[in-house]
């Protein structure tokens, strides 16, 4: 195997509370601090593992977002991405768009496997990866917790609501993360230094031709809705009871 | 008039809950007329028990050796086929849906509308986003099919005694070959259901060991609970995956919640905010968990759950 793209989305940090905009237009993200998404650091991570197997010859990030991405593009190159690519676009993109903007980049580049998070954690979407399988045409094997490369196929284990369930893929495919898939490494300083010299090419998404998508507007934001404060009881007995008053026993 | 087609999940025998779910999020849209969709290499058994469902009009099979595993890749095509004549297309968000549907939604040009928790208008939703901190009010354009999954933690389910007519459908697409269902493993248990049952007693990483899970699961026994677990638990090996409750895992509403040894990470506690009761049992009074409990005890568990399980002898 030759390539292997794993996208990089810049998103709000894991540990930020997140807050909804007093007038309701969005939520609050000046100032906070900005991460990779968990899950596409866990996509980074697993191509690592198998470009140190000497299962595939590049790593390839890619970013679909402002040119502050790059800082997200940079730690990727620090871990161990040997390029990256800026898809440079200020708008915020709907998921579908985005799979297009990734399918060209497929189609220039003939990777034989790409690797995404299973879901951003600001939208919560979980739809690219699935997207993106379905306008290449090929095969997609999401929420992934084990991968196993064989010759032209790979063999993954998802996690499922039942339980875990393995297909069999044949490549090139989509591959998006679970948790579980492997816990990424921490990034060196030195590493850090040697990214600034690789390759990072910057693409606006106007140069892509990918049309616009119909659009999905978002009218408002809004707090998720609060629960009444509770009580606290002091023993076993006592909760018992509380739960007895409530009906639930 | 909307038209709605309701992809079924299950298991090549059984229609799951979320189905009923997913149907009672369509039904809240105007005028709704709403088919289920049975992909199955064996339909029978499957649209028998659809059809019983509330608020559908007809149950629609398609019959195929390739629809037996459920795969994305298989299943869509035959989704984006039957799309033509439908305004809505509606799949559960559970880990098939969820798979399966924005493969849909490419296939036939639309974004999809993930984890819809309320019915604002025909093309007009509210989803969660940032693990449940922000709800948003989104609205898919008029000229376009609505693709979109359902968060059934926040539906109940219609329903069953309908007696909807089963047709067979006939789609003719090209089916791709590179998927292959190689093995399912799962943890079948005699427990209620986690993402249905009434009772739910979840354990945290505090419970330090698989076997003492053990005490979770006894408390659960007692109180004819499902039982699930904290992302740490998983991770740590105590319980298998399909335990998770929360953002990436099981989004849950029972109407009673115990959280047990659990801190209550904000990814956890979106997995469980719309359960009607929640009980928290830590021995760190500060423990997030504690701020979304409805009754909430300071103390070691190991102490706590024996005590708790003899009381409900």
């Amino acid at each position: 195997m030759e390539k292997v793209l794993v996208g990089l989305k810049r998103v709000v940090d894991y540990n930020v509370r997140v807050r909804v905009k007093s007038d309701g237009s969005g939520v609050e993200t000046d100032g906070v601090k900005m991460s990779i998404n968990p899950f596409d650091e866990i996509a980074l991570e697993e191509a690592l593992r198998i470009k140190e197997r000497g299962q595939a010859t590049e790593v390839i990030v890619i970013s679909i977002g402002p040119s502050e991405a790059q800082q997200q593009l940079r730690t990727g190159l620090a871990m161990g991405a040997d390029r990256a690519i800026l898809i440079a676009s200020d708008g915020d993109l709907d998921p579908l768009s985005r799979a297009r903007a990734l399918l060209e980049i497929v189609n220039r580049e003939g990777p034989d496997l790409v690797i995404l998070g299973k879901q951003a954690i600001d939208d919560d979407n979980n739809q690219t990866g699935q997207m993106l399988a379905a306008l290449w045409g090929r095969p997609q094997a999401t929420f992934a917790s084990k991968f196993e490369l064989d010759g032209n196929t790979a063999r993954v284990t998802r996690e499922v609501d039942i339980g875990l369930e393995t297909i069999e893929i044949d490549l090139p495919a989509v591959v998006t993360t679970d948790l579980r898939l492997n816990e990424p490494r921490y990034v060196k300083l030195p590493d850090i230094m040697k990214a600034k010299k690789k390759p990072l090419d910057v693409i606006p998404i106007d140069e892509l031709g990918i049309g616009s998508a119909p659009t999905i507007a978002e009218l408002s934001f809004e707090p998720p809705a609060t629960r009444q404060k509770g009580i606290m009881v002091n023993d076993v007995p006592a909760l018992v009871s509380a739960l007895k008053d409530r009906g639930l026993l | 008039m909307a038209k709605i087609l309701v992809i079924a999940e299950h298991d090549g025998t059984t229609l799951n809950p979320s189905v009923a779910k997913t149907v009672a999020c369509a039904a809240e849209i105007d005028a709704a007329d709403i088919d289920v969709v049975v992909f199955a290499e064996s339909a029978a058994s499957i649209a028998a028990e659809a059809a019983q469902l509330e608020s559908i009009s007809r149950v629609l099979t398609v019959e195929n050796p390739a629809n037996k595993d459920a795969l994305a890749a298989i299943i869509a095509p035959q989704v984006a086929a039957l799309a033509s004549t439908y305004s809505h297309i509606f799949g559960p968000s559970t880990t098939f849906g969820k798979d399966l549907m924005p493969r849909v939604a490419a296939l036939i040009g639309v974004n999809q509308i993930s984890d819809i928790m309320s019915v604002d208008g025909s093309h007009r939703f509210k989803r969660p986003i940032y693990a449940g901190n922000a709800v948003v009010t989104v609205e898919a354009p008029s000229d376009h099919p609505v693709v979109a999954t359902v968060r059934i933690a926040s539906y109940k389910a219609v329903s069953a005694n309908n007696s909807a007519s089963i047709e067979t459908a006939d789609v003719s697409v090209e089916l791709p070959t590179g998927t292959r269902f190689i093995a399912l493993q799962s943890g079948k248990s005699d427990r209620p259901d986690l993402q249905t049952a009434a009772r739910v007693v979840s354990g945290g990483r505090a419970l330090g060991s698989s076997e003492n899970f053990d005490l979770i699961y006894e408390l659960a026994n007692k109180m004819g609970a499902g039982v699930g677990a904290s992302r740490a638990a998983v991770d740590a090996g105590y319980v298998p995956n399909e335990m998770q409750v929360g953002q990436t895992g099981k989004i849950i509403a029972p109407d009673l919640y115990v959280a047990i040894g659990i801190s209550g990470a904000i990814q956890h506690l979106t997995g469980i905010k719309d359960a009607g009761t929640i009980v928290a049992i830590n021995k760190d009074q500060e423990a997030p968990i504690f701020e979304v409990a409805d009754v909430g005890l300071v103390g070691d568990l190991f102490q706590i759950i024996p005590e708790l399980t003899a009381a409900l002898g």
